[in-house]
């Protein structure tokens, strides 16, 4: 288990623009730490830089303490999945997964045990000797696996692996890379465009938007507490739903478009400074208001449907407020037509509020259906 | 009642035979349509020749080249008891082996080279393919003034160095060498671009993989480039192979066969035979003869050498 660290890590292509800016990061040993953000953003060049396959233009990069920068990748301890795979064309699977014990010189019978190892533990003993071309795409996936699981590196690093699989394997692959990395403990670092993948594997989640880092956190951190618009949107399907609001200090009240107001508890007041702030709402936080009783206060709004979407267990339920287009997602089955006025509640605890300049996140949902487990069954 | 299965049967059958042969034939028709320019083509410059060829090889000729005398074999048993045939049998051969390895052992190297990523090496790529841009008369007659024995360059080296210059063109044990020497020259330009496209055809993530595993720039070469290379190279042999069968124009510009016939390469003997003796029946024998070795050689070559060939 070794930790890797990143020091204000710039990186430009050819004296161009920076596409890495200032990136300081601490990933602990035996971590899976994931990176996460939009094409083009700068994983894969991240994700190379401490491989060495790309030299670093600004700043340090340390595993286990020790400055790296100029180690050539051989050194560095790491194995290396790669968006494309990267498997040889002419060798065999087991060709495939043996190489870098052949280059390190490891005994023959030694070789084949491990081979051996790893096969089993993919599922892969019967496809040793077909070529990957012959192979499925989950299956060339499953070789790019085992050939950087069997150098035994305590870094390992992916990039992407799972983007060319199909729905159903992707989600089994998942939960087998988090059982082999937490079985042989493993410091992974994962990168992805794939907020799902993001959520279910990490331990700890980096979202980047063009080059620089927007958040680090735990996943169920960062999805009740975004730090800024853009990871709001980016995490969590559908994304966050985002509208101008006003803040009137004097009647302690938050308004939306004019229509819907909240009060705002006057604790809380001292933290608004300004007027306009960007208000922030998760879908399945927009409940529809059903009795008459709770609709006598004022925080709801008539919407009118523009789109709904049944999934089986949810409902999704699109309309438009003022200029922007809102989802709200209800569980269960809802019979709601296009057209149809719909009473929506909004409750403050559930709100996050960002201020409009920057986009840091100024209050967070404080009401959130966290679950535990022993009170369920208590 | 009948099932929907042989209804259907049944009315397929009817559909068929109303079709009839000019209906189900069209397909070929179309392809033949299609195949037809390069058939004629074909058949003008190279089936009619070639048959003409094999037709001629049984006959003694006028001076004409029109058939005469039918002789059946007797050209061909002639050719296998001359002892001129035989030496450009051996001069031929080793004149390929020569020029074949080499010459892309030599390709395969600077290709690699001008595959560095390194500044300016736009200009080293054009430098190697040139000699693809250069006439067989043109760069045979840079090679001429080359051997020269007294003003050539390569002689002039050789006295700067204080050695004994060489009689390039003239000294029989030289001869073929030089003529070799052009050839590779002339054909590198080919050999080299075909080979260069082939490494850049590489998945560059398949060398940093192995880099991330800590093997060398030759463990990369051998387990890497040379075998991701195989079907480049193949290729590049067979058609290096049938060219150095057909060598014909340096031959004729440097040495016209001499000295003492040890450059007489199979086809400038065919040339001789046919233009200059006015003998078209053993012309035509040697040609037929070229032609079986070839093929031989091709078939040879496809049967070995393909299974070491991985294809994508
Ligand atoms: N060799 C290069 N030369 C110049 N610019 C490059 C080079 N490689 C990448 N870039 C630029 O760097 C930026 C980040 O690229 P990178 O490959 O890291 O993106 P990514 O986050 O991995 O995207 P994706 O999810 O599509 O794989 C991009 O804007 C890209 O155009
Ligand atoms: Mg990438």
């Amino acid at each position: 288990m070794k930790n890797v660290e990143l020091f204000n890590v710039s990186k430009s292509y050819e004296k161009q623009k920076e596409v890495i800016s200032d990136i300081s990061v601490s990933i602990e040993p035996g971590e899976f730490f994931v990176l996460v953000g939009p094409s083009g953003c700068g994983k894969s060049t991240i994700l190379r830089m401490i491989a060495g396959l790309e030299d670093i233009t600004k700043g340090s990069l340390r595993i286990d303490g020790n400055e790296v920068n100029l180690l050539p990748p051989s050194k560095r301890d790491i194995s290396m999945v790669f968006q494309n795979y990267a498997l040889y064309p002419h060798l065999n699977v087991e060709e495939n997964i043996v190489f870098g014990l052949d280059v390190k010189k490891v005994k023959k019978f030694e070789r084949k045990e491990r081979c051996m190892e790893v096969a089993e533990m993919l599922g892969l003993t019967d496809y040793l000797k077909r070529k990957p071309r012959h192979l499925s795409g989950g299956q060339r996936q499953r070789v790019a696996l085992a050939r950087a699981i069997v150098n035994q590196a305590p870094i390992c690093l992916m990039d992407e692996p799972l983007s060319n699989l199909d729905a159903k394997l992707r989600a089994h692959m998942r939960s087998e890379i988090r059982q082999i990395q937490r079985k042989l403990k493993i410091t992974m670092i994962y990168v992805t465009h794939d907020q799902v993948e993001a959520m279910t594997m990490g331990d700890r989640i980096m979202i980047l938007n063009e080059g620089k880092i927007q958040q680090v956190g735990k996943p169920i951190d960062v999805y009740n507490a975004p730090a800024n618009p853009f990871v709001a949107q980016f995490i969590g399907s559908p994304p966050m739903n985002l509208a101008t609001a006003n803040i009137n200090l004097s009647k302690q009240e938050l308004s939306i478009g004019g229509r819907l107001k909240l009060s705002i508890p006057s604790n809380d007041l001292q933290s608004y400074q300004e007027d306009t702030v960007t208000l922030g709402i998760r879908p399945e936080y927009l409940k529809i208001v059903n009795s008459i009783n709770t609709k006598s206060t004022n925080n709801y709004l008539d919407v009118k449907v523009e789109h709904v979407e049944v999934l089986g267990n949810e409902t999704i339920v699109s309309f438009q407020l003022d200029t922007y287009r809102w989802q709200a997602k209800w569980n269960g089955q809802w019979n709601v037509d296009v057209g149809d006025i719909v009473p929506i509640a909004i409750n403050y605890e559930s709100i996050c509020l960002f201020n409009s300049a920057s986009g840091h996140l100024i209050k967070g949902p404080t009401q959130v259906e966290n679950h535990i487990i022993h009170e369920v069954t208590v | 009642m009948k099932s929907q299965v042989e209804l259907n049967g049944m009315l397929d059958n009817v559909v068929k035979k109303k079709k009839g042969i000019w209906q189900q034939s069209l397909n070929w028709r179309t392809a033949l349509l299609y195949l037809l320019p390069s058939l004629i083509l074909f058949s003008v410059f190279l089936f009619y020749p070639m048959g003409k060829t094999l037709y001629l090889s049984f006959f003694l000729t006028d001076r004409q080249g029109e058939a005469n005398v039918f002789v059946g074999l007797e050209n061909y048993l002639y050719l296998l008891e001359s002892e001129a045939f035989l030496k450009s049998i051996k001069a031929t051969i080793l004149f390929v082996l020569y020029t074949v390895p080499t010459g892309i052992i030599i390709s395969l190297f600077l290709a690699l080279l001008a595959n560095e990523k390194l500044k300016g090496i736009g200009f080293f790529r054009t430098i190697f393919a040139s000699t693809m841009g250069i006439s067989v008369a043109a760069s045979s007659v840079v090679w001429l003034f080359l051997f020269h024995p007294s003003v050539g360059f390569l002689n002039k080296i050789i006295a700067s160095l204080g050695g004994q210059g060489v009689d390039w063109l003239l000294d029989p044990k030289w001869a073929l060498l030089s003529v070799s020497i052009t050839t590779i020259w002339m054909n590198i330009g080919f050999t080299f671009l075909i080979i260069l496209g082939g490494i850049q055809n590489i998945d560059e993530h398949l060398y940093e993989s192995a880099k991330i595993d800590g093997a060398g720039y030759f463990y990369q070469l051998r387990r890497i480039t040379i075998p991701m290379l195989s079907p480049t190279l193949f290729f590049v042999i067979t058609v290096s192979l049938i060219n150095a069968f057909q060598t014909f124009g340096q031959v004729d510009i440097l040495t016209q066969g001499g000295p003492s016939e040890s450059t007489n390469l199979i086809v400038y003997s065919i040339y001789r035979e046919a233009f200059v003796n006015y003998q078209f029946g053993t012309a035509s024998a040697q040609s037929i003869f070229l032609f079986l070795c070839i093929l031989v050689v091709t078939i040879l070559q496809f049967k070995f050498g393909e299974k070491k060939v991985h294809y994508q």
